[in-house]
């Protein structure tokens, strides 16, 4: 965290934004400032430079040809990864999780390279759409209550040897490889297929990217009624969709 | 070709009779208008029905993502000035929907058809239009429609070399990028208040640049069309400079917009401007939107908004605080399933306003307006949110099926 306040990076909000994933910035932001943390929503389009001096970055989901223009001006400018070198906190959805691989299949049908910092490779699913409701259990190391999420993508991720999976779902799809894992996470970087905006849905995450930037175990708490109220509807709808 | 009246095959004419069959059992069953009932069976008679039952009129197709309906009432106002029209005015707006109102049009001239954004391009091959009136794309169901630009690549090949008039705004750049492909374009500044789905350049994928309203690709040199129709203020600029003033009993800058582009289809149509703008004072409500309700002793005025853009114009027309807001939201296969795009609208712009929150997904809209730091309360139904509202007209803003489960409590 830089001497004054926390800085919050919103990647490519003309390109990754499609999805309502900036409800993500939005939850973030809010639960920093109801702990009275000041808190710098930067917006960087793709015709300007990543800063290298953010303390939490988070992209989001968006459609095929966003996607590889995003990833093609992402590696061109060097910051995230830039960023990311220097211990930067990265959160990533759907296309940006897939942006933060190795390599995923563009708009085209070609292979383009990712930014690599996350040990993960996608391909194109040759079925039918991921679209849906998704519940799930949090990699236990994390020490977060379930995931509640909703997919909608057409991407299978396979995780490489360098990440774990972010959660193994009991319903849902995930990264469509049929073993029921669900996004990718590595140190301070992690990515998952699910909108809803996820933090929207599971608050808990936003608070453990605040606890990582903060470097702090707790955070004074705030009140969860309607998130609460949100999870356990929609966990119940998943449950019931399922049976 | 109105007035040419060259009789039915006799296949299209059983096609229309068992289609008619068909809605008079929906309908007798209980299952609403039977328009699409009616003309799915029909479709399945006869599949160039579509084609024959226009034969004879002279048709003008309207599609955007918001603002169809509307715009498809004011068109057929305005050139009911020349002869008889028929119409879909009940927003059937799917192939089956179409056939069904045509088949109801044998003695009229002219047909004002909305058409779904997805099946524009085959409606307008099947029907050969006079005039394709084009008004905007935004992000919409997700879930399903699939992507917004992929609906302008849609649009921009189907309608290439159309020797229809396109009547497109030049102020949305996904329009005017599928427009652009069509011979003849009379282009309208109608204005677009949304701007996230166009920051970047349909054609080449480079960042749009934005001066006031004008719009720009650094990289390819698209840029937005001259218009030689404008919304200005309270007036529409014809191609000639005169600025005549709109007179709408409908709300909103988004309306008058509809309007502009209404008077420059009507124009093709050899409709003057004054006329056609008069006609269109006549439009109160439009399948129950806008109409203002007494509930509980209560005013209540619905309003549709169906996606961030269409929430976004809506939030401009409504009063200002402290008019009490009722917020009603659905997520079923007819709204789209992902309520994701609730964060993509700009409900701040509620402060200030007493808000109440009803709807199958009322506690997405609560977790929504918590994060925008607003006071709001969550309530069980219509009943209890009217009988909590402080006093004043209460301004109601529901998304389609939210929408009509409305309409039918309040008895609209
Ligand atoms: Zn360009």
């Amino acid at each position: 965290m830089s001497d004054t306040s926390l800085r919050l990076v919103w990647v490519y909000p003309d390109l990754l934004s499609t999805y309502g994933d900036q409800g993500n910035v939005l939850v973030v932001e809010r639960r920093a400032q109801q702990r009275h943390i000041p808190v710098t929503r930067i917006d960087v389009r793709s015709d300007q430079p990543i800063p290298t001096s953010g303390d939490i970055y988070l992209i989001g989901g968006g459609e095929d040809r966003p996607q590889r223009l995003a990833a093609e001006r992402l590696r061109r400018d060097g910051g995230l990864n830039r960023a990311v070198g220097n211990g930067a906190i990265v959160f990533s959805v759907c296309a940006g999780y897939q942006i933060l691989g190795t390599e995923f299949i563009n708009d085209l049908g070609h292979p383009e390279p990712g930014l690599g910092i996350l040990d993960v490779r996608s391909v194109r699913n040759e079925g039918a759409r991921h679209v849906g409701d998704i519940m799930g259990d949090i990699d236990e190391r994390l020490g977060l209550p379930p995931l509640t999420g909703f997919e909608n993508h057409q991407g299978n991720t396979v995780i490489g040897p360098g990440a774990r999976p972010f959660a193994r779902l009991r319903f849902g799809s995930g990264n469509g490889t049929g073993d029921g894992t669900e996004g990718a996470w590595c140190d301070t970087v992690f990515g998952t297929y699910a909108h809803g905006p996820v933090m929207a849905r599971n608050p808990q995450i936003a608070d453990m990217l605040l606890k990582l930037a903060l470097d702090v175990h707790a955070l004074p708490p705030v009140d969860e009624q309607w998130y609460e109220a949100l999870r356990a509807e929609r966990i119940a709808a998943a449950t019931e969709a399922s049976a | 070709m109105a007035g040419n009246t060259e009789p039915l095959s006799p296949r299209a004419k059983l096609a229309v009779t068992a289609g008619k069959a068909a809605a008079a059992v929906s309908r007798a069953a209980g299952r609403g208008s039977g328009s699409v009932i009616g003309g799915r069976v029909a479709l399945k008679l006869d599949p160039e029905l579509l084609g024959r039952l226009a034969g004879h009129l002279d048709v003008v197709l309207v599609s955007a993502t918001n603002g169809k309906t509307t715009t498809t009432r004011l068109i057929a106002e305005a050139l009911r000035a020349a002869g008889p029209v028929v119409s879909n005015a009940l927003g059937a707006n799917m192939p089956a929907g179409i056939t069904s109102a045509l088949a109801g049009g044998s003695d009229a001239r002219y047909g004002v058809i909305e058409v779904d954004e997805k099946y524009l391009a085959g409606v307008a091959r099947d029907v050969s239009p006079k005039a394709i009136a084009l008004l905007n794309l935004s992000r919409d169901q997700l879930d399903r429609a699939g992507e917004t630009r992929m609906l302008a690549e849609k649009w921009r090949e189907g309608l290439a070399g159309t020797e229809a008039i396109v009547i497109a705004n030049a102020d949305d750049p996904l329009v005017a990028w599928a427009a652009s492909s069509c011979p003849t374009v009379v282009w309208v500044a109608a204005g677009q208040e949304w701007k996230d789905d166009a920051w970047s350049c349909p054609s080449c994928g480079g960042v749009l640049q934005r001066h006031t309203e004008d719009w720009f690709c650094g990289e390819c040199g698209f840029r937005r069309p001259q218009p030689t129709w404008a919304l200005s203020g309270d007036y529409v600029i014809a191609p000639d400079g005169v600025a005549w003033p709109i007179q709408l009993q409908l709300p909103g800058r988004a309306n008058k917009a509809n309007a502009a582009t209404s008077a420059a289809v009507a124009a093709v149509f050899g409709v003057a401007p004054k006329i056609a703008l008069e006609r269109m004072y006549a439009v109160q409500a439009v399948a129950g939107r806008y109409d203002v309700v007494s509930y509980l002793g209560r005013d209540l005025r619905l309003l549709l908004a169906k996606n961030p853009a269409g929430w976004l114009e809506t939030f401009s027309l409504i009063d200002g605080p402290p008019a009490p807001v009722l917020l009603s939201v659905n997520a079923r296969s007819a709204d789209g399933t992902d309520t994701s795009w609730l964060w993509d609208v700009d409900y701040p712009r509620l402060a200030g306003h007493p808000i109440f929150v009803i709807g199958d997904r009322k506690l997405d809209l609560a977790v929504r307006l918590e994060v925008a730091g607003l006071q709001f309360r969550v309530c069980a139904d219509v009943d209890e949110a009217v009988r909590s509202a402080p006093p004043g007209k209460i301004e109601v803003i529901a998304n389609y099926t939210a929408f009509q489960d409305l309409r039918r409590a309040v008895g609209n």
